[in-house]
C-alpha cells in the first residue's frame, strides 16, 4: 500500500510510537548494582527477557550507591488479538445528575439509601469523599448532592460491622466501599469480609455493594463478591447511574438477580476515561 | 524577597482572636491530663520495656498505667503512686516497672511515704530526665556540626528537601533513606504504619511488616538515626529524621522522639480530631504535653493544615488553613514553644484546571510565608488531582517546587511521580529529587528578584483569602472552638466534644495531681 497511513491491524496489535506496527515502548526500571558496562549490559539482557529487540539504553544513572537507573527504548516484537478480549465492565447507562434524580422519582418513588466509607484501618477518604461529598470531584457533584439519593459519607475507618449494622437501621440500598491502602492486600480482605459478614447477616441480595479505590477494578470487586468496582477518575455521577439500574435491574424482575435485562446494558466505562459525554442517552424506555 | 502587602492591623486581630478562642481550652488542658501523658512521664523516668501479652510485646508503661486508671488512681498523676513504689521498693524507674508490669508489685497496696517526701523524689527524677532530654539534644546538635547543617528555619536559603519512605521493614526503610540521603534529599519521614494513629500504645522493637507504612517504635528509631547519623558524616551534610507525633500515643512519640534525637515530628493541634476521629479533649491535652517535650528537646513540628486541602476544596478553604495556622502557633507558644520551632503545614492543592491556578498558589505560599516569617514552613505537594498519568503528576510537582523556591517555603515534602499509585519506588524518589534539585538552583534568587503587583491577581487573591480568615476565626471565637468544630469550621468535618476515640483516657485533675516535668518542660 502506498499514498497513506497504515491503518491498525486488530488481529495483531502492537504498541505504536511514530509509525504503525513499530512496537516501541519506554521502560524505566533501577537495578541493585552500581552503574558498569556490565550494568548497562545487564539492563539489556533484562530488556530482552521483556520481549524487546532494539533495546536503546537511554540514559544510565546513578540513583543511589549500588543502584542504577535505567531509560530505556525498544521494540515490542509480540502482538495482541484484540478482536478476541472480552473485559467484564459495570452495566450502567451514563446519565446526568438531573436524570438520575428524575428517573429514581418517576420509577421508584422514594430516595434511594446510599452509605459510603473507607473501611478498616483505612484512613484515606480522598476517594469516597470525592465520591459522597456535596463538592463531588471535577466538576461531577456528589452523591450528597442528588435530591432522590439519601447519601452520608461516614467517613474513615469505618469498621466492616457497624457498616452493616448501620446499613440495617438506615435501610440502606447500596453500600459504597473506598479502600485506598493496598499493601498486603487489606483492601480484599476487608472487601470480602463485609461481603461473608452481610451473606451472615442476609443482607447480601438486598442491598448493592460497589467497591471503589485506585487499585480497585471492576473484576476485582466482583472476585471480592461486590457488584461492582470502580477505579480511579470515577465520577460521582458514573457510580449513581449504575445503583439506580442495578437497582431498577433487581426489582423490575422480582427475585431475579441482575443481567436479567441485556437491553439496558448501555456500555459505559467503568472506570478511567475522563468525563463520558450524554451521547448514549437512549429515552426514557 | 518580594512579600505582599497584606494588612497588618488584620493579621494582628487574626492572632488576637486566635489567642482568645485558646484561652477556654488552655484552662482545660491546665485541669487535665491522659493516661498518654501519664505513660509519657513514665517513658521519660525509663520505664520504657515490655512484656510478652500473647503473642505480643506490650509496654511496661501500658500495663502500669491500665492498672492505676482500672482503679480509678490516676487523677493525682501517677508519679505520686510510682514513686512512691520506687521509695517503698529502694528500685531504680525501670527495675520497678519491670516488677509492676509483671504484676509482682501492686503500686496502689504499698505502703505511702509522706507526699513531701514523694514531691521531693520526683522532683529530682524529673530534673535528671529533663537533664537527659538536654543531652540527647546537645548530641544531635553535634552531630550537625560535625557533619555540617546549612538549614535556616527561616527559608533563606532554598526549601530544604524533604522525602517519605514507606516499606513497612525498618530495614528497607534504612536502605532507602541512605539512597534518598545519597541522591540529595535533606529530610526523611519513615510514614507510619496506617493504622497506628488509633493503637493506645506505642509498638516495641524493631518492625518487618507495616502497613502504607513502617511502625513507630522506639527502637525504629533508633536504627533509623543511627544510618543517618552515617551517611550525614560521610555525605557531610546533616540529614533529617521525621516521624509521626499524633494519634493516641502523642505525647509517648514526644518523649521517644526526644530520647532518640529526631529533628522533625509532625504534631498538630486538631489534626487527631478531624481525620483520626480522637476525641477533641484528649488530642489537645495530650498536644500540649507533647509540645512541652518538643519545645524543650528543640525539635521543629510539622502541623497538618494541608490536610484540610485534600478533603476541603483548596481554592474555596485557604482561610481554614490559614485561620488553622494562627491556632496552632497559639497552642505551640502555649507549650513553650518558639516560632523557629513552628513548621506550619499548608499544599498545593488546587485543581490543576482553575484559571490562573498558579497565581493563586503563589498568593498562598507567599502570605504564609509573609505572616509566619520566623516559621520554618513546610510546604505539601499536590496529591489530591494526582493520578496515574505519572508524567503530568511530575509536571505538576515541578510547579510544585517552582512555587515553592519562589516563596520561601523553609521545608518542601516532594511529590512523587507515582503518587496515585504506589509508594515510591526508588527511581521516583530520585526523579523527584533531581526536578526539586534542578528548579531550586535555577530559582534560587527569583523572589528576591521581583515585586509582587500592587491590586494584581497574587495580591488581591491573599487579600482575600486573609479577610475570609478574619472572619472565619470571629465566627469560630463567637461560638467557641469545640462547638465550631461540631458545626464543620475545619475541612468539612463535624466532631463532638464527647465523641471520638481515647475519650476515656481523658482524666480531670485532683487538686494535688503531681508532675513536675509541667514545671520543668
Amino acid at each position: 500500500m502506498s499514498g497513506q497511513a497504515k491503518v491498525p491491524n486488530l488481529k495483531k496489535l502492537r504498541p505504536y510510537g511514530d509509525i504503525m506496527d513499530d512496537g516501541t515502548v519506554q521502560v524505566c526500571f533501577t537495578l541493585p548494582v552500581e552503574p558498569s558496562p556490565e550494568a548497562r549490559e545487564a539492563a539489556v539482557l533484562t530488556a530482552q527477557r521483556m520481549g524487546l529487540e532494539q533495546i536503546k539504553v537511554a540514559t544510565m544513572e546513578k540513583a543511589a550507591d549500588g543502584f542504577s537507573l535505567f531509560v530505556i527504548y525498544g521494540n515490542l516484537k509480540g502482538s495482541v488479538d484484540f478482536t478476541e478480549i472480552r473485559v467484564l465492565k459495570v452495566e450502567a447507562q451514563k446519565r446526568s445528575r438531573d436524570e438520575i434524580d428524575e428517573l429514581i422519582k418517576t420509577k421508584i418513588g422514594r430516595k434511594l439509601v446510599v452509605l459510603g466509607a473507607c473501611t478498616g484501618y483505612d484512613a484515606h477518604t480522598v476517594g469516597i469523599d470525592a465520591i459522597m461529598n456535596m463538592k463531588g470531584f471535577a466538576g461531577d457533584y456528589g452523591l450528597e448532592r442528588y435530591q432522590w439519593l439519601d447519601a452520608r459519607n461516614l467517613g474513615a475507618q469505618v469498621l466492616n460491622e457497624e457498616l452493616l449494622k448501620l446499613a440495617i437501621q438506615e435501610k440502606a440500598d447500596a453500600i459504597l466501599v473506598s479502600k485506598v491502602v493496598t499493601q498486603h492486600n487489606i483492601h480484599i480482605k476487608d472487601f470480602k469480609d463485609l461481603v461473608e459478614r452481610a451473606e451472615k447477616q442476609g443482607l447480601r441480595n438486598q442491598i448493592i455493594f460497589i467497591a471503589g479505590g485506585p487499585r480497585v477494578t471492576h473484576p476485582l470487586a466482583m472476585e471480592c463478591g461486590f457488584d461492582a468496582g470502580f477505579g480511579v477518575g470515577t465520577k460521582p455521577s458514573d457510580v449513581a447511574s449504575y445503583i439506580v439500574d442495578e437497582y431498577l435491574r433487581r426489582n423490575s424482575e422480582p427475585g431475579e438477580k441482575k443481567e436479567a435485562k441485556p437491553k439496558k446494558s448501555g456500555k459505559a466505562k467503568p472506570t478511567k476515561k475522563k468525563s463520558v459525554s450524554k451521547s448514549k442517552k437512549k429515552g426514557k424506555r | 524577597m518580594a512579600s505582599l502587602s497584606l494588612d497588618q492591623k488584620t493579621i494582628d486581630r487574626c492572632r488576637e482572636l486566635a489567642r482568645q478562642i485558646a484561652v477556654p481550652v488552655e484552662k482545660m488542658i491546665d485541669t487535665h491530663t491522659t493516661i498518654a501523658i501519664e505513660r509519657a512521664t513514665l517513658r521519660l523516668l525509663g520505664v520504657n520495656g515490655a512484656i510478652m501479652r500473647g503473642k505480643q510485646w506490650f509496654p511496661e508503661a501500658n500495663a502500669i498505667i491500665d492498672q492505676l486508671h482500672g482503679e480509678r488512681l490516676l487523677d493525682r498523676g501517677v508519679l505520686k503512686w510510682f514513686v512512691n513504689g520506687m521509695i517503698q521498693k529502694k528500685m531504680p524507674a525501670a527495675e520497678l516497672g519491670k516488677q509492676v508490669a509483671s504484676g509482682k508489685v501492686s503500686l496502689s497496696k504499698l505502703p505511702q511515704a509522706s507526699d513531701a517526701e514523694i514531691r521531693s523524689k520526683s522532683q529530682e527524677l524529673v530534673k535528671a530526665a529533663c537533664k537527659m532530654l538536654v543531652e540527647r539534644r546537645e548530641k544531635r546538635d553535634g552531630i550537625r556540626k560535625q557533619a555540617g547543617d546549612p538549614f535556616k528555619p527561616v527559608g533563606a536559603q532554598q526549601p530544604l528537601i524533604y522525602v517519605i519512605v514507606a516499606t513497612g521493614n525498618i530495614y528497607d526503610d534504612v536502605t532507602q533513606a541512605r539512597a534518598a540521603a545519597q541522591a540529595g534529599a535533606d529530610a526523611i519521614a519513615v510514614i507510619r504504619s496506617t493504622a497506628q494513629s488509633l493503637l493506645d500504645y506505642v509498638p516495641h522493637g524493631a518492625t518487618t511488616e507495616g502497613f502504607g507504612g513502617t511502625y513507630a517504635t522506639q527502637e525504629n528509631f533508633r536504627i533509623m538515626r543511627e544510618a543517618l547519623d552515617e551517611e550525614s558524616i560521610r555525605l557531610k551534610r546533616y540529614i533529617r529524621l521525621t516521624n509521626y507525633c499524633s494519634g493516641l500515643c502523642m505525647p509517648e512519640i514526644a518523649a521517644l522522639g526526644a530520647m532518640e534525637r529526631l529533628d522533625f515530628l509532625l504534631n498538630d493541634a486538631m489534626y487527631g480530631i478531624l481525620f483520626r476521629d480522637i476525641n477533641m479533649k484528649r488530642t489537645l491535652v495530650d498536644q500540649h504535653f507533647s509540645r512541652r517535650i518538643i519545645a524543650l528537646s528543640k525539635i521543629i513540628i510539622h502541623t497538618g493544615e494541608d490536610n484540610y486541602l485534600t478533603t476541603a476544596d483548596a481554592v474555596e478553604n485557604g482561610h481554614q488553613v490559614l485561620a488553622s495556622q494562627f491556632i496552632n502557633e497559639r497552642f505551640a507558644l502555649h507549650a513553650h514553644m518558639t516560632e523557629d520551632q513552628m513548621g506550619l503545614g499548608h499544599a498545593q492543592e488546587m485543581d490543576p484546571e482553575h484559571p490562573n491556578v498558579f497565581l493563586l498558589e503563589i498568593a498562598r505560599a507567599q502570605m504564609t510565608r509573609d505572616i509566619f516569617p520566623k516559621a520554618p514552613i513546610k510546604f505539601m505537594p499536590p496529591t489530591r488531582f494526582k493520578c496515574g498519568d505519572i508524567f503530568y503528576s511530575h509536571l505538576m510537582d515541578a510547579m510544585f517546587n517552582f512555587v515553592g523556591v519562589l516563596t520561601g517555603q523553609s521545608i518542601q515534602l516532594l511529590g512523587m511521580a507515582t503518587e496515585a499509585m504506589h509508594t515510591p519506588l526508588l527511581q521516583d524518589r530520585w526523579m523527584s529529587i533531581k526536578n526539586a534539585k534542578y528548579i531550586f538552583n535555577g530559582a534560587r534568587d527569583l523572589g528576591k528578584d521581583i515585586t509582587f503587583k500592587p491590586k494584581g491577581i497574587i495580591e488581591g487573591w491573599g487579600d482575600k483569602v486573609l479577610k475570609d480568615t478574619l472572619d472565619h476565626l470571629e465566627m469560630i471565637g463567637s461560638k467557641g472552638m469545640f462547638k465550631a468544630i461540631e458545626e464543620k469550621a475545619f475541612a468539612e468535618v463535624s466532631r463532638r466534644e464527647t465523641s471520638g476515640k481515647g475519650y476515656e483516657g481523658v482524666i480531670v485533675r485532683h487538686v494535688d495531681y503531681l508532675n513536675p516535668f509541667f514545671e520543668h518542660l
